[in-house]
């Protein structure tokens, strides 16, 4: 890479040609604050705060689209540029509700912390307010357009990233909104519910939809017996709501608070995950093995599965028919564990904590009521379950390591590497590999399948037998993959998709910020949990192999189609038209 | 300036005005034709940048642009309805709701507004019985205002449709009106 | 055939609104009567200029020149001029009514002191016919550049004639030219005609195009042919109806002529044309937003850079010129740069063409060299205010541009000298204000406009243009204080240098450029509660009688 030399406040500064004034600033140690703009995501230049003064340019530039040359004179911090940056962030504030105390981002708002940084004490301009009242069709995503300040962060990130393009900019000046077309509510919309839009939103105006209320209810009901499973990614990434450092693996402190909530059973969604291994892969083996639709796709992924249902119905024979683990979850905590500890199902009250802002949609699909009950009865993100550990006053950091409740609280390494994009592959490697070729596997670390790739593609050798795969993760790298395989439906027998960036450790319910950074770090904790697991195969689950003996009988059975399986239906685009 | 303006919306709004409530309910009662919709995309599909000229068409040839349209649009185009909604509504000249048979826009610029547009917006606010915004119940003129139409050589100038009517006092309006 | 006479009837669209196009019907009914339909050729013309006086009828070889002729004044003019070679007096252009009357255009004052380049045959042909601009000399141009000259040569010749672009911000052709011929050629470069005139007060492109539509495409194809183009784009105002069917006729006229399309004129260059309407945003005469609209988007700007020289439309190389700019092109071809520069200054060479509005007596379209003062154009060419009223102001350059004040008059007008006034040339839009308007509501209508046509994409524009109306309003209302003056100035002084482009970037120089020489009509406003010139409802009365349906004032 050629360098160039610039000046940036009075200082000679080095940076690589193509580089942006912004990046080359920020190496220099010199911090540009920025609103709209997001590194690998936005960089438009439509905020206006990261402005800066260059010799010979009559107006200011924006830093973050500005790219650097040669002898290029910058000043970050002068007078006309602190002038037009805080005037700029009045004019954000002018058109901003003033409710930073009861706001979902009140502490981690961008716009806030800008505000504090610039030192605005008084906001010289008042005016109409943009936005009206909030959208909360989607049981997943609240959308409070008040709150918007246009950075079109969740635009790039609905577009580019997950190719959904649910929601975009709509009329212009003043009246410019981001919102689906044709003022439909969210629900109504082909937003897939990911989430991901939640994680870049500098402001309050794209949030979880908060069901901690229903939660806080059913623990003070006394009828209730009230269960709570844990996500495997979960458990990485809570200690962030609570200033820990990404990566931090806290899957006994996470158990230990939930029970200082109230919660009557602490147990694993990764007793599930390791479910859904020998489910999904008994599935493979059968279509592999009686010539059924290949490639076989995974189902554990609540965005990607409205993705295919809404842009690929065509393809939904090819989805395993497995629900996803918090799913097969909640059908057998109101069926098999109901029964074992002799509660009726409609006392029980089942939480999820996920990473996940689509799993609250999940949950409320009509397909999951196989027990005779909702499955599920309230899903909880990451977020929301920090939140309300902080209003229990609940001391994470000094807490102590608990294990989790029997039966469904064991699970192996196997069922924690679901967290993360490749895991459910390498999971059902594991186990497929022993299924098949009846040898012990000689080396459980599938690395090929790993990492941060958008598309991951790997050949494994079941004893003879090629198994061409292929894992990706975001919506945008499955479309590649989905219309590969509509041009070449040999090209693999079996495919892992994950909706969000990272998988579920990058999920949409996940503490923010969610950078590429942080995402890496949570996968290497994820891989620490796997690597320190007693049992890393799923198929030496203990629990699981009593389940199938007391209950289900045995993987595929009758009974296990019946409360584990499902099928989906095509959704029209725009259904309502 | 109909839809994007800012005055008609709020206004709209803070007195209760019902125009976008009532042209919401008639955007799905009235279908559009979608085959001469077919027509004109099948028409225009090969020419580069299509998008701007299709809905050039169906404003043109229909009066406003369905949601149906703007899906069928989407899709012959490979783009996704979200993209064709937010070009459609960047543009005043595209409605996405049914208007009067005939639109009059007032020009609101500086050119016009020197000599007296303002006096011949209030005579056709009169003349008309509605606001600026609004369909007559007749459902015969929409009234909205535009920014600067290119006539201000015959100042203050307004269209009806196509159709340019300059040097304007408000005592013209209904001799102009009486013509449609 | 030969003709005796011809008879132009302006047909631009400020004449057609009066019923020109009945006066030519009633011309071609009457000559056959008197016998003359094979003596006397009627020609509809593009404008001709003096459009506060249309209709005008002007009959060669003679000139002599007919203003506000009425469909039944016809019969006259044939019976009397036509017939019996006597001049209809009553119908000669005097201004004011005591004044003598004009017989020939040339003495009229309004074009007596024109210089006509570019409006070279505005009025003077037939727009739809391209052997009434071949005639004319229309086409020699293209045929000299593809003929004798190298693309570096015209691109050469256009760089020493001086020509700086018309459109509004006078960037150097030539060299613009230059950048997009030096451009990455791998793959195609593009030549865009900015047709969509959306400056208030500005019509000068309109009636270039219905006017000489010709002068236009060739203009399009000799840069097309400097810079290595092969396809044209006009991007033009859904608006122009009259415009875009002119244009629509010529583009076919000349590919049938191989004038346009493959191997012009043997010489084995390609280019073409095709028309592009607007769709109604005004942000879209900001060159990257017309790109954007013309991709099928939004209109909204792009940051630069890139420049559209190197990444314009479909992200390649782009010629982008203004209408005025490039029917400057083939007469400087033709005439040699070193004629052009003759007219104008030595910065800005050429002529201008203005679009005179307001109070004025001759409202219309002229076009002066460079340099020439305010207070030439205003009262030798437009004839003063007129009802005995005082010149108060002229905004130049459009809504986009300064306020200029009667101290100011001799201000010469170019690029250079206006902004060192604090105004602009850019369109070249003229508005003359007299002295019975309100300054605070003259300049409510330029933050209504922004208002308006802000994109919404940046904040300080999306969210100033907001602040800027909503103050003058209270201006204008009698509400407001002087804090809010001091945030006026203070959101101007941001708004200059923060916002994404041009359009929020000019969005407060006409309300500062009033500000700042009319100030104490503003405090009038806001500290003595009291509208001087009795426009503003500043007692608060209208305001609240209006407030019913929330600030629907013009």
């Amino acid at each position: 890479m050629a360098k160039v030399t610039l000046t940036i406040d009075g200082r000679k500064v080095e940076a690589e040609r193509g580089m942006t004034v912004l990046e080359a600033a920020r190496l220099a140690g010199i911090n540009i604050p920025t609103l709209c703009y997001l590194e690998n995501l936005n960089a438009i230049g439509a905020c206006r705060v990261c402005v800066v003064e260059v010799k010979g340019a009559k107006a200011l530039q924006a830093s973050c689209v500005l790219p650097v040359a040669e002898g290029m004179e910058v000043w970050t911090n002068s007078r006309a540029v602190r002038a037009s940056r805080r005037t700029t962030v009045e004019l954000l504030l002018s058109d901003h509700p003033t409710e930073c105390t009861t706001c979902i981002r009140n502490g981690t708002c961008e716009l806030q912390a800008l505000a504090e940084s610039l030192g605005i004490r008084r906001v010289r301009f008042e005016g109409e307010k943009h936005g009206g009242v909030p959208d909360e069709s989607s049981p997943s995503i609240v959308r409070d357009n008040a709150k918007c300040v246009l950075c079109r962060r969740c635009v790039a990130v609905c577009e580019k990233v997950q190719s959904v393009k649910a929601i975009g900019p709509q009329e212009r000046g003043f009246e410019t909104a981001i919102a689906p077309p044709f003022e439909l509510p969210l629900a109504d919309s082909v937003c897939v519910n990911c989430g991901q839009c939640t994680l870049v939103c500098p402001t309050g105006a794209l949030h979880e939809h908060d069901d901690s209320e229903l939660v806080w209810a059913a623990l003070a009901d006394p009828g209730k017996h009230v269960v709570v499973q844990t996500a495997p990614a979960t458990r990485v990434t809570v200690g962030e709501m609570f200033g820990m450092p990404p990566g931090s693996v806290v899957t006994g402190k996470m158990v230990a608070a939930l029970r200082r909530l109230g919660f009557d059973r602490v147990f694993d969604t990764d007793f599930t995950a390791d479910l859904t291994i020998i489910e999904e892969g008994y599935e493979l083996v059968h279509r592999l093995q009686e010539g059924g639709v290949l490639p076989m796709i995974t189902s554990c992924s609540p965005g990607w599965i409205k993705f295919i249902e809404t842009f690929f119905p065509d393809m939904l024979p090819n989805l395993s028919t497995c629900k996803s683990p918090q799913q097969m979850f909640g059908a057998l905590a109101k069926t098999y564990y109901a029964r074992k500890v002799g509660i009726d199902p409609a006392d029980i009250f089942v939480v999820s904590i996920m990473p996940c802002t689509a799993k609250k949609f999940e949950a409320r699909r009509p397909e999951m009521t196989d027990s005779g009950y909702p499955d599920i009865d309230a899903v909880l993100t990451t977020r929301e379950l920090g939140r309300m550990l902080k209003e229990a006053g609940v001391v994470f950091d000094a807490l102590p390591e608990e294990p989790y409740d029997d039966p469904l609280g064991v699970s192996t390494g196997a069922g924690a590497i679901f967290g993360a994009t490749g895991g459910v592959m390498e999971a059902a490697l594991r186990t497929a590999y022993e299924v098949v070729t009846g040898k012990t596997l000689p080396a459980l670390d599938f690395q090929s399948v790993r990492g941060m790739e958008g598309i991951k593609e790997a050949t494994v050798n079941l004893d003879g037998t090629e198994l061409r795969v292929v894992v990706a993760h975001t919506l945008g790298n499955a479309r590649k993959v989905l219309e590969a395989v509509r041009v070449d439906p040999g090209r693999y027998h079996f495919i892992e998709i994950m909706a969000c960036p990272g998988g579920c450790i990058g999920g949409g319910g996940q503490p923010i910020p969610t950078t590429d950074e942080i995402r890496k770090k949570r996968i290497e904790a994820i891989y620490r949990v796997d690597r320190d697991m007693p049992l890393r195969k799923s198929h030496d689950n203990p629990v699981i192999k009593v389940l199938y003996q007391e209950f289900l009988g045995e993987p595929n059975s009758h009974k296990a189609h019946e409360l584990l399986h499902t099928h989906y239906q095509p959704r029209y685009q725009y259904a309502q038209l | 300036m109909g839809k994007a303006s800012l005055e008609v919306t709020r206004g709209a709004a803070a007195c209760g005005c019902a125009a976008r409530t009532a042209a919401g309910n008639a955007r799905e009662a009235s279908p559009q034709d979608m085959a001469r919709v077919r027509e004109i995309i099948s028409r225009l599909r090969d020419r580069t940048a299509p998008l701007l000229p299709i809905l050039q068409a169906i404003q043109k040839e229909m009066g406003w642009i369905s949601e149906e349209a703007m899906v069928e649009v989407a899709e012959a185009l490979g783009m996704h309805p979200s993209q064709v909604y937010g070009v459609t509504t960047f543009y005043t000249l595209f409605a996405t709701g049914p208007k009067g048979k005939h639109v009059i826009r007032v020009c609101a610029s500086a050119p016009c507004h020197v000599p007296g547009a303002g006096a011949v917006l209030e005579a056709l606010k009169k003349a008309l019985g509605v606001e600026v915004g609004e369909t007559t119940p007749d459902g015969k003129f929409t009234l909205e205002l535009t920014s600067c139409i290119g006539v201000c050589g015959v100042a203050p100038a307004i269209m009806i449709d196509d159709q340019v009517y300059g040097n304007l006092k408000p005592a013209d309006i209904g001799a102009i009106l009486a013509r449609y | 055939m030969l003709y005796r006479a011809h008879v132009l009837v302006c047909n631009g669209t400020n004449c057609s609104l009066k019923a020109s196009p009945e006066i030519q019907k009633e011309f071609s009914r009457l000559l056959p009567e008197y016998g003359l339909d094979k003596e006397v050729k009627v020609v509809e013309t593009g404008c001709f200029g003096l459009c506060e006086y249309g209709p005008t009828v002007v009959v060669f070889p003679d000139g002599t020149f007919y203003s506000g002729v009425k469909v039944s004044d016809v019969r006259e003019i044939v019976s009397e001029h036509l017939y019996k070679g006597r001049v209809v007096k009553r119908l000669l252009y005097q201004v004011p009514p005591a004044a003598k009357p004009v017989q020939v255009y040339p003495e009229v004052d309004y074009f007596r002191h024109q210089v006509r380049v570019v409006l070279r045959n505005c009025g003077f042909i037939d727009p739809e016919s391209i052997e009434e601009y071949i005639a004319r000399g229309g086409y020699q141009a293209l045929g000299k550049a593809l003929t004798a000259m190298t693309p570096a040569q015209v691109v050469e010749e256009i760089k020493a004639s001086g020509l700086r672009g018309r459109g509004g911000a006078g960037f150097p052709t030539g060299l613009k030219w230059q950048f997009a011929a030096r451009a990455d050629g791998s793959g195609p470069k593009y030549v865009v005609c900015n047709a969509d005139e959306g400056e208030p007060g500005t019509f000068k492109d309109r009636l270039i195009l219905e006017g000489d539509p010709h002068a236009v495409l060739e203009g399009m194809a000799l840069a097309g042919y400097a810079v290595g183009a092969h396809q044209g784009y006009v991007y033009i105002r859904g608006e122009y109806v009259l415009s875009i069917e002119r244009l629509e006729r010529a583009i076919a006229q000349a590919r049938e002529m191989g004038l346009l399309g493959k191997n012009i004129l043997g010489s084995g260059f390609d280019f073409d044309v095709e028309i592009r309407l607007g769709a109604g945003a005004y942000v879209c005469g900001e060159e990257t937003a017309l790109f954007e609209s013309l991709e099928g988007g939004r209109g909204e700007p792009r940051i630069k850079p890139p420049y559209p020289t190197d990444a314009g439309l479909f992200g390649r190389p782009t010629v982008i010129n203004n209408v005025e700019t490039l029917a400057n092109v083939p007469v400087i071809i033709e005439r040699g740069a070193s004629w052009f520069r003759t007219l104008g200054t030595q910065k800005t060479p050429g002529t201008k063409v203005f679009t005179l509005t307001g109070d004025i007596v001759n409202a219309g379209l002229i076009e002066v060299p460079m340099g020439i003062t305010l207070r030439e154009i205003i009262y030798n060419i437009g004839g003063g205010i007129p009802n005995g009223r005082q010149f108060k102001l002229a905004q130049t350059g459009g809504t986009s541009g300064g306020v200029i004040p009667p101290e100011l008059l001799d201000v010469p007008m170019d690029y250079d000298s206006l902004a060192a006034h604090g105004s602009a040339l850019g369109s070249g839009a003229l508005l003359i204000i007299d002295d019975s308007h309100c300054i605070v509501d003259v300049a409510k209508s330029f933050s209504f406009f922004f208002l308006h046509e802000s994109c919404g994409k940046c904040t300080p524009c999306r969210e100033g243009t907001l602040q800027l109306h909503r103050i003058m309003e209270r201006i204008s209302r009698g509400e407001a204080t002087r804090t809010d003056l001091e945030n006026m100035k203070a959101l101007a002084q941001a708004m200059y240098v923060a916002p994404l482009c041009p359009l929020g970037q000019t969005a407060p120089l006409p309300l500062m450029s009033t500000f700042r020489w009319f100030e104490s009509e503003y405090l009038a406003h806001v500290v003595g509660k009291t509208c001087p010139a009795g426009v503003c409802p500043v007692d608060g009365t209208a305001a609240r009688a209006a407030a019913g349906c929330a600030a629907r004032e013009v």
